[in-house]
């Protein structure tokens, strides 16, 4: 019983984060209908600015976190301004091939420039975990959770709450129509873009402090994010953010309580069963964002 | 003269291990070999059938793993008291396993992911291929884990009357890789000019259309996923034994990614496509070495990939022959024959 009230404490404080990653994702998809193969690279460039902001530059570490989601923000616009903007016409098979090949740039590119040994960056936090009855949880986790909820929070607000929000929800339903309405389609592609970007580095930043931040520490990032996703319903924010700690009771029961080494294949298996079962996603909404 | 190409090159490559002493070259000619196979059997789906397949390293691997398993033997208990024992065998049984059992997944795993398309396909084929890497990750018993499958004998050809040869040096290894890189070319040849393969690109261009015409979308898509798999199998084979030693990593997602790369440069849909394009993207890490670092070269690659969907979106093959077609006098090229076409050329 202790142990698996442990297992559901950890799920929450891990669910936090997949949902952030997973939200990123499924905006972009849900308005651009585009499936971004960069995501795990901007996870891993979100840690990697964490790190050079936080050791590098000496930075205090509450103002690293927001330097490196404002850097996401503006790669995430730049990818979108230069691939995916004069590929507006083109179909879903192509831009996945350009995000693929923009991953694998990113990717390497880290890989090149910092090496494959992994960087750790220390945080304020106590060493040593808060206690409560049987269970135990570290404060730098505490604060993961609820920086990504403040951010899923932020997100809803966004996207309920204002104008660019409504043009983006607009735009979800009908690009054509939204532009005839006046919406600059192009602009809201480049800011939904840069949001899920800066959504996904936030990630990163957030999680490359309680883990270590290496290069290749995006590929299952991503391939979570997708099962989240798919879970979720393509396009849907709360299905992704249901999704996010579903994947995460997943894991951490099966590592619990069946085997620790397919931890990671939760995930993949999530993504099989639901496309077997309900190929739409458990909430899918099709007819709007939100 | 475009049918006197592919013999042309045949000669060509038979020739090769002739006049080339190095084995380093013949050791990159003989990998690219493996891994155009692998660009041929994928094109069949991601070139004719129009489906984004990314797990397609899957296939491999799996072919790679059966093949060194039936030679080198294993020795595995299941659950309920079951145990399977098995002494090793010819590494030929292993490559005809290999096929055998890749195609049967490739099967079934059609079955189950061609009831979604797109997005939802693509993460399917992804998640499929990283689930059999865990596999052999964690299945420490049959694969050794990381610790990787090691000793793996290589491939033995029995010959009629002249009793069993072991291909040992590369240049045997070669010409193995060849014969079964043009058997892979006639099977795909063979089968996108059958009525089949009219189906499977009446889906590509145009899927309900093709359903209301009698095509059988699931079972044309099935088929080819089958053919397109045992044909991955084999390459994983042949990978196998002339290697020698196989680990997890053989299910990695840049495998599929230097497949992809292949077909698409190449030019997808088209015969010689992943031919040029694997013999380009083979050979181009053996260019690129000199001057640069890996890390450096796949930027490169991700480079390309960018600019060849940006400049040329169907491919190097099709870009040229668009060329020349253009250059001929205009009373020679063919007349329209239907209105949407000449609606296409106008």
């Amino acid at each position: 019983m202790d142990q698996l009230l442990q297992h559901v404490v950890n799920a929450l404080v891990l669910g936090g984060t997949y949902a952030l990653l997973g939200i990123g994702l499924t905006l972009i998809f849900g308005i651009m209908n585009v499936v971004n193969f960069t995501h795990g690279a901007l996870y891993t460039f979100g840690a990697y600015a964490m790190y050079l902001a936080a050791v590098a530059l000496g930075l205090n570490f509450f103002v690293a976190l927001p330097v490196a989601l404002v850097a996401g923000l503006a790669l995430g616009a730049l990818l979108e301004f230069v691939l995916l903007r004069p590929l507006r016409r083109s179909d879903i098979d192509t831009t996945m091939l350009v995000m693929i090949g923009a991953g694998i740039i990113l990717q390497s590119g880290t890989l090149w420039i910092f090496g494959g040994v992994a960087k750790a960056v220390p945080t304020p936090f106590p060493a040593e975990p808060l206690v409560i009855g049987p269970v135990s949880v570290s404060y730098v986790r505490l604060f993961v959770l609820a920086a990504a909820l403040a951010l899923i929070a932020l997100t809803y607000v966004t996207i309920n709450g204002t104008k660019l929000g409504r043009a983006m929800r607009a735009t979800f339903q009908d690009h054509d129509t939204a532009a005839l309405m006046g919406v600059n389609v192009s602009l809201i592609y480049t800011a939904t873009f840069a949001i899920g970007s800066a959504l996904a580095s936030a990630a990163g930043a957030l999680l490359g402090p309680v883990y270590v931040v290496f290069p290749q520490m995006g590929d299952l990032a991503a391939v979570k994010a997708f099962a989240i996703v798919i879970l979720g319903g393509l396009g849907s924010i709360s299905g992704a953010t249901i999704g996010g700690f579903i994947l995460a009771f997943a894991e951490e029961l099966g590592a619990g309580y069946i085997s620790s080494g397919y931890r990671d294949a939760m995930g993949f298996l999530i993504i099989i069963a639901v496309l077997l079962v309900k190929p739409t996603g458990l909430f899918a909404r099709a007819e709007r964002i939100g | 003269m475009t049918r006197l190409i592919a013999p042309l090159f045949l000669v060509v490559f038979a020739l090769v291990p002739l006049w080339l002493n190095d084995p380093y070259l013949m050791n990159a000619l003989i990998i690219t070999g493996i891994f155009t196979i692998c660009a041929m059997s994928l094109n069949l789906l991601l070139g004719y059938t129009g489906q984004l397949s990314l797990g397609h390293v899957a296939f491999f691997g799996i072919g790679a793993y059966v093949s060194a398993l039936t030679a080198l033997g294993f020795d595995v208990s299941l659950p309920f008291g079951l145990r399977i024992t098995h002494e090793g065998g010819s590494p030929l049984l292993g490559f005809v396993l290999a096929i055998l059992i890749t195609g049967v997944t490739g099967y079934l795993i059609g079955r189950l992911s061609f009831r979604v398309r797109g997005a939802y396909f693509v993460i399917v084929t992804i998640s499929f291929a990283e689930v059999v890497r865990l596999v052999a990750l964690n299945w420490v018993e049959l694969t050794q884990g990381p610790l990787a499958l090691t000793s793996i004998p290589n491939m033995t050809l029995p010959l009629p009357g002249l009793g069993d040869l072991t291909l040992r040096t590369k240049m045997q290894n070669y010409y193995l890789v060849l014969g079964v890189a043009v058997l892979s070319y006639l099977v795909v040849a063979r089968l996108v000019a059958s009525r089949f393969g009219r189906a499977m690109r009446g889906l590509k261009e145009n899927e309900s259309l093709a359903l209301s015409l009698g095509v059988n979308a699931t079972r044309t898509l099935t088929i080819a996923a089958t053919v397109s798999a045992a044909m991955a199998g084999a390459a994983g084979s042949l990978y196998a034994h002339y290697i020698r030693i196989i680990d997890p990593d053989v299910f990695l997602f840049s495998y599929t990614v230097t497949m992809v790369i292949m077909v698409v440069a190449g030019g997808k849909g088209s015969l010689a496509g992943p031919l040029v394009g694997g013999l380009i993207f083979g050979l181009l890490p053996v260019a690129l070495r000199p001057v640069m670092a890996p890390e450096a070269q796949w930027i490169v690659y991700g480079g390309i990939l960018i600019a060849i969907l940006f400049v040329m979106p169907n491919g190097i093959v099709p870009a040229l022959a668009n060329l020349t077609a253009r250059r001929r006098p205009a009373s020679l090229t063919k007349t329209p024959e239907t209105p949407a076409e000449a609606g296409a050329q106008s």
